[in-house]
């Protein structure tokens, strides 16, 4: 590596360090307070909530269905952000950011697939159909699937984090599909029924158990990225010094 | 402009010469199409019901077979850094050369829709419009695969992923051609309604193998 190369790898741990400090000390409440809100939401969906008077105690999947949902989407949309902030500003958090919410974000559409499945079958009489918002999110999925992919197959992390970006981006046009589908399709799958222009379409004895459940798991996502980010700038950390020390075996250990 | 043409003659001329020009892929096609009756049983009816589909899926594979060698082999040349630095801009060459794997691949495929039309048993009326869907179509797949082979350039392996990255991507143009096509041989929705949606996204793809592609060569180096 070079003299410009030393002093870039540096520069680029620089803005990561005050972020490792900052999250180091939000994480454990983050961590405490998504458990605290989802154990809360789980009991309200157990056991506050009124079975549903066709669909009976089914109807109780809901709860985990809906929010892995909107994470799904919502962490979709926030790595397309940190895509932007890769692609426009280079900047190395952006790249870690990116690479931290993949997964969650593939984990939370499998939950929401599954969910679904569960659920269809019950109601629906099915496992699956090829519905347009279940094969829109089946799509969702696959995108996932393949920016994780992408990313195990470059070695070096800044072209990846450039790679991905750019996959990221031209994916997102399944965003508004995925969103848009039951409006678009008349499908099987019931159009939105909570964010509506003339409000929510849900009785509030199921609304507020649901929005609790959604702020519940969106805290769970966003703890899980923390430290997904910080897991992720370590391992950068590791992989810069290790470079370095191959190339100056003299100077001692890490 | 002359540099454009001569990067899509160029591409024509390897083409020919190494990979045995349109026929390979049209051959591919034809394998494809040839092994669906025996998968689902010599059955005209069912054949001709879902023979737009069996076209397009057979589209889809031919062109992203090809794929993975669209720049890799460039790069592996030294002609992709010939590109880069050259005075045509980055985008018109990846159009250039998705031009070329296009009149390689998808032209070929749509103008014999007439002969494998007759495999899977596809109504007369059916014909043309079917072959016109791939005709608008395929652009649009082949562009669509372009991002993926400049993402995947550089890997020494990435056929597999370019598939796994590109294939949930061509989803759209799958749907409305095959609507298209299936409107054709009767149903509620008129022809061009689809066909103009098709139209609309291969447009939207070439632009986007421009800049993404050009963007993902630019990252790759």
């Amino acid at each position: 590596m070079t003299a410009t190369g030393l002093a870039a790898s540096f520069w680029n741990l620089a803005n990561p360090t005050r972020f490792l400090a900052l999250s180091g000390r939000v994480l454990p409440w983050l961590a405490g307070l998504a458990a605290l809100v989802t154990a809360a939401g789980l009991y309200m969906a157990f056991f506050t909530a009124p079975p549903d008077y066709q669909q009976g105690d089914t109807v109780r999947i809901m709860f985990v269905h809906v929010p892995s949902a909107w994470l799904a989407l919502f962490l979709y949309a926030m790595m397309s952000l940190s895509a932007l902030g890769t692609l426009v500003w280079r900047h190395p958090l952006a790249d870690v950011s990116q690479k931290a919410a993949a997964p969650i974000g593939a984990a939370f559409t499998l939950l929401c697939l599954i969910t679904g499945a569960l659920w269809g079958k019950p109601m629906w009489g099915t496992y699956w159909v090829w519905d347009a918002r279940l094969t829109s999110v089946f799509v969702l999925f696959l995108i996932y699937c393949g920016i994780l992919a992408l990313w195990r197959s470059i070695d070096d992390p800044g072209r990846a984090a450039r790679a991905v970006a750019i996959l990221t981006l031209v994916g997102f046009v399944n965003i508004p599909i995925v969103k848009f589908s039951v409006d678009w399709w008349n499908t099987l799958h019931q159009p939105a029924s909570v964010f509506r222009l003339d409000g929510p379409a849900i009785h509030p004895t199921i609304l507020v158990p649901l929005l609790v459940m959604a702020v519940g798991l969106s805290l769970v996502a966003i703890a899980l990225h923390l430290s997904g980010m910080r897991t992720e700038i370590l391992n950068r950390r590791v992989r810069t010094l290790t470079i370095l020390q191959a190339d100056h075996p003299s100077e001692g250990g890490i | 402009m002359s540099a454009f043409a001569a990067l899509v003659r160029r591409d024509l001329v390897l083409a020919a010469r190494i990979g045995g020009g349109g026929y390979l892929s049209l051959l591919f096609f034809m394998v494809v199409v040839a092994l669906v009756p025996f998968a689902l049983g010599p059955d005209l009816n069912l054949l001709s019901r879902i023979g737009p589909a069996i076209l397009w899926l057979a589209a889809v594979m031919a062109t992203l077979i090809g794929l993975d060698r669209l720049f890799q082999a460039d790069e592996e040349d030294g002609s992709l850094d010939v590109m880069l630095g050259a005075s045509l801009p980055l985008e018109l060459a990846i159009l250039a050369k998705v031009l070329a794997h296009w009149l390689t691949t998808g032209l070929p495929l749509a103008l014999c829709v007439p002969l494998f039309g007759l495999l899977v048993a596809l109504p007369a009326e059916a014909m043309a419009p079917t072959a016109l869907t791939l005709l608008i179509g395929t652009p649009g797949l082949t562009a669509i695969g372009a991002v993926g082979a400049a993402l995947t350039a550089t890997m020494r392996r990435g056929g597999l992923i370019l598939a796994v990255i590109v294939a949930p991507l061509m989803v759209p143009s799958l749907i409305f051609g095959v609507s298209a096509a299936n409107a054709a041989m009767g149903g509620t929705v008129p022809f061009t309604t689809p066909l103009a949606i098709l139209g609309a996204i291969s447009l939207v793809a070439l632009v986007t193998a421009a800049l993404a592609g050009a963007a993902a060569l630019r990252g790759g180096e």
